[in-house]
């Protein structure tokens, strides 16, 4: 998915850069609110300094997964790209940092995507997928009903939304800067249709990993916490309140007022939607045509073979081909109607079911208010990357955590 | 990841090149690739000077060009797109051995080949002669903001702990009798991703505690600097400056 | 209860606890109330099963966490806000997986940084690093990456990073979980050459009636028993009621008098 030197033309990439740097920025400040919030009880510093060693760690979480290989059928495999998954996890100004991280050491010690090309790699891969998938899952896990199958569900979706989102953005920087002069109407149908197909595999292993680390360690997952109890202390049989200071990783989370709950809500309902309808309309303007279709997504998906070195664990870094184009041109069209019509219909449900049941949903988030609507402003400037690195399943099953 | 110091596409030696301070490397290398991205296409020839520029730095670094050419290979994605570039770009078409193909796309193509390639090998140039500990030192010269080379050097130093662990992982559920074979198989596989995540989170909480008891407290101490004299500059950038020369050259004469 | 009211020697002890409680955020509790004193230049052991509550204990002699009730005092200065960064210096934790508190790029590096956090530069960072690495024998390894190194190097190199700054008191966990005979016995013989006072938490028996002529045992977050090494361990009920066990063939009667 890393996209070369040379595909995107100099200005363009310069001020895709440029929007990158001010989009990390951001989330440099944001991570350490993000990290703070998190921080264990009992902590005496204010845990912004836990920043870099846990964004470290998740860094380099999310470059060993990217190589766990997740067999689809006859031989072919995907693996994840985890900016959704980290922006679940850890927070999606965290989940920038760490993506963009991992892009830039690639791109260093791997020459794996374009020097000159890094700021639409970050944009596109770290800013676009991290941001999408995040306010997505914030604002479907509000309307929700609370639970841990809530929590997948909207995993599932935000990951299914953040893959094509990030080549609709790729699709953008093309058009503004692209090298060659290809119709667009053909490259945003092969790009956008092989990365709704991308964007299943990604929701399926996304939902299932969240839904694992939710069964064991709920308070490690950024984006639901809220669920703790007060804690109580047996000093010789007797029973004492624990300082309140230290009361757990949620208590922060606990204190967000309703009304900026709402907002977020209606801006994650309305990012969405409109991150759908932007699918559709793509579908019913270009009608994709055989050879050519057949060839973009050839193309465009020929993620394997990156690494020379065969005998490093980067030798399976990207695998498998879509094996069926015709297919996955066909199935493509058929999920992303499906896709629009069932978010279509659960945001809906969840208005309304918001209206007339009146229950609040999880305890919004501190944080989550303010950097998503401006990371988002950051997003006109992505650019293509042609080749998804590797291609979750054409086939999938909704998740459910075992 | 590679081991520490010595990642993967580094190789050892002696050179000149491996000698010169990693700031001085990545500022040469991301100006060349920028020059090489500036240059227009229909200049063939630039390019050529371009390859010869490079190949003359690999001599100096003592690169084998065996080694070079085989890490270029991570560009074949993009050789399979730029091929393609010809028969779907749009505007005038040309016959080619019985095939319709577009001009435009040809160029394209062309375009994302040279360009494509040279900014592989520039960077390939680079991983090969730096070590890992230099190219962060590098960065936090260029003042790349410290939270960010602080992740980065995080990461540099548990990537391979934490592949290990999920190499361990493998092992155990293999040892047991499982292999994931499809996508029915794949909640067993995100379960060990997820307590992936956990080991790593905690470890991370982990080496929070132990940088905490030796008092850090959100900057890190410099410890190493890295400097560049005067000389040092001008011998890296001849690079980028060589070729800019030839990218002016190039917009005149087209 | 205020211990330290009634302890004014001339040499505060090196570390004095009181009435320690801690809960985890998840309601789980771990410690009910510990009371510990260690004197300066003392070698203690703490013991206890797993599960006991020693590494939540260690965490608190820095100030990592926070007690949810009682006090820790380190060489006479209470731990709190104040005294925090004063408080980390002077106690050293070396914990349990080298992997964690190897965290710089280089063995040079990671030894400096906690001096260096501290503020010392220049030659001087450099001569504190050489004299800790050399006082563990890893001198020679000073360039290398942590993750080149064997386990039990790595282990010596971790003792080097709080070394470094020179603490009142190094409290060691589990120093010699996986190593094997032989660095467990270069690592005794670094330990026996300092002359700090050490609090070494540990399970493995043998290691703690070698090296430490008192201990601690800490039962389900409490201190059950506290005296000569040789002594309880040889007391086999309390042994057995703490879920301690010596190795099988380990007579501590016959390796007290070796020693």
């Amino acid at each position: 998915m890393h996209v070369p030197d040379g595909f995107i033309n100099a200005p363009v990439s310069a001020a895709a850069g440029a929007l990158a740097a001010g989009a990390i920025a951001v989330c440099l400040r944001g991570a350490r609110r993000e990290q703070a919030a998190l921080s264990p009880a009992g902590a005496v510093a204010d845990g912004g300094e836990r920043t870099a060693p846990l964004a470290g760690l998740v860094a380099a979480f999310i470059f060993a997964v990217q190589m766990l290989n997740f067999p689809v059928a006859a031989g072919t495999s995907g693996h994840l790209l985890g900016g959704a998954l980290a922006a679940i996890l850890v927070g999606p100004c965290t989940g920038v940092l760490c993506v963009a991280v991992v892009l830039l050491m690639q791109g260093l010690l791997f020459a794996d995507g374009g020097l000159t090309a890094l700021g639409v790699n970050v944009l596109v891969m770290a800013v676009v997928t991290t941001v999408v998938g995040y306010a997505v899952f914030r604002g479907l896990v509000k309307v929700l009903p609370r639970g841990r199958r809530s929590v997948t569900a909207a995993a599932f979706t935000a990951a299914l939304v953040s893959v094509p989102a990030a080549a609709a953005a790729f699709t953008l920087v093309y058009a503004v800067g692209g090298t060659t002069d290809v119709p667009l109407g053909k490259v945003a149908t092969a790009m956008i249709g092989v990365h709704v197909l991308i964007g299943v595999g990604e929701a399926a292993i996304t939902a299932l990993t969240v839904g694992a680390v939710i069964a064991v360690r709920p308070d490690l997952v950024y984006g639901a916490r809220g669920l703790t109890v007060p804690l109580k202390l047996r000093v010789g049989g007797e029973l004492v309140d624990a300082p309140a200071a230290p009361a757990t990783r949620a208590a922060p989370a606990a204190s967000a007022s309703p009304a900026r709950s709402h907002r977020t809500l209606w801006a994650a309902g309305l990012l969405a939607s409109l991150v759908l309808a932007g699918f559709v309309s793509f579908y019913a303007s270009t009608d994709p045509d055989g050879l050519e279709k057949v060839a973009a997504d050839k193309g465009f998906d020929k993620g394997e073979k990156e690494h020379a070195a065969a005998d490093s664990p980067l030798a399976d870094y990207g695998v498998g081909d879509i094996a069926d184009t015709r297919l996955s041109g066909g199935l493509a069209g058929v999920i992303g109607v499906g896709v629009t019509v069932v978010a279509g219909s659960a945001v809906f449900w969840a208005v309304r079911r918001r209206r007339t049941g009146g229950d609040d949903g999880p305890a919004s988030t501190a944080v989550e208010g303010t950097p998503t609507p401006r990371a988002v402003g950051a997003e006109p400037a992505p650019r293509a990357e042609p080749a998804p690195r590797a291609e979750p399943a054409p086939r999938t099953q909704p998740a459910e955590d075992a | 990841m590679g081991a520490g110091h010595a990642h993967r596409l580094y190789r050892h030696a002696r050179s000149p090149v491996h000698a010169l301070p990693p700031h001085t490397k990545l500022t040469a290398v991301l100006c060349f690739v920028l020059v090489v991205v500036s240059t227009p296409r229909e200049a063939v020839w630039a390019f050529a000077v371009y390859a010869l520029l490079l190949a003359s730095v690999a001599y100096a670094a003592r690169v084998p060009p065996a080694f070079w050419l085989k890490r270029l290979l991570i560009e074949v994605p993009f050789v399979a797109f730029a091929l393609l570039l010809p028969f779907v770009a749009q505007g005038e078409r040309t016959g080619v051995l019985g095939l319709s193909l577009s001009v435009e796309g040809l160029w394209g193509a062309w375009n994302v080949l040279a360009k494509g390639t040279l900014g592989v090998a520039a960077s390939v140039l680079l991983a090969a002669t730096t070590e890992l500990r230099d190219l962060l030192l590098g960065l936090q010269r260029l003042r790349l903001p410290p939270l960010l080379v602080q992740i980065a050097s995080f990461m540099v130093r548990y990537g391979d702990v934490v592949t290990d662990e999920m190499r361990r992982m493998r092992v155990a559920r293999e040892s047991r009798g499982f292999e994931a074979r499809g996508v029915r198989h794949w909640g067993v596989l995100a379960k060990s991703a997820g307590a992936l995540f956990i080991r790593s989170y905690e470890r991370g909480e982990r080496v929070h505690l132990a940088m905490v008891s030796r008092g850090y407290t959100g900057t890190m101490p410099v410890i190493d600097e890295v400097t560049a004299s005067r000389a040092q500059w001008t011998y890296a950038l001849a690079l980028p400056l060589t070729a800019l020369a030839v990218c002016l050259l190039g917009w005149t004469l087209t | 209860m205020d211990p330290h009211v009634t302890t004014t020697r001339p040499a505060p002890p090196s570390l004095e606890v009181a009435g320690l409680a801690y809960a985890y955020p998840d309601g789980h509790q771990a410690l009910f109330g510990v009371d510990l004193s260690i004197a300066r230049g003392e070698r203690v052991a703490l013991l206890g099963p797993n599960g006991a509550g020693k590494t939540t204990l260690v965490l608190h002699l820095n100030g990592i966490l926070t007690a949810g009730a009682g006090t820790v005092t380190v060489a006479g200065l209470p731990l709190g806000k104040r005294h925090l960064a004063e408080i980390r210096r002077k106690v050293g934790i070396v914990f349990q997986d080298p992997d964690d508190q190897l965290f710089m790029p280089t063995v040079r590096e990671d030894v400096a940084f906690g001096p260096a956090a501290a503020g010392v530069r220049g030659p001087e960072l450099e001569a504190r690093v050489l004299k800790a690495l050399g006082r563990v024998g890893m001198a020679a390894y000073a360039d290398r990456p942590p993750h080149h190194l064997s386990f039990g190097q790595r282990r010596r190199v971790a003792v080097a990073t709080v070394l470094a700054m020179e603490p009142e008191i190094l409290v060691l966990d589990e120093p010699s979980s996986n190593l094997d005979p032989a660095s467990r016995r270069e690592l005794a013989d670094i330990l026996r050459s300092l002359d700090v006072t050490v609090l070494m938490v540990t399970h493995d028996l043998p290691y703690a009636l070698e090296l430490c002529p008192r201990a601690l045992i800490l039962s389900d977050g409490v201190i059950a028993a506290d005296g000569p090494t040789g002594e309880l361990l040889a007391d086999k009920d309390l042994m057995s009621g703490h879920r301690l066990e010596l190795p099988f063939g380990f007579d501590p009667k016959t390796a007290a008098r070796e020693g």
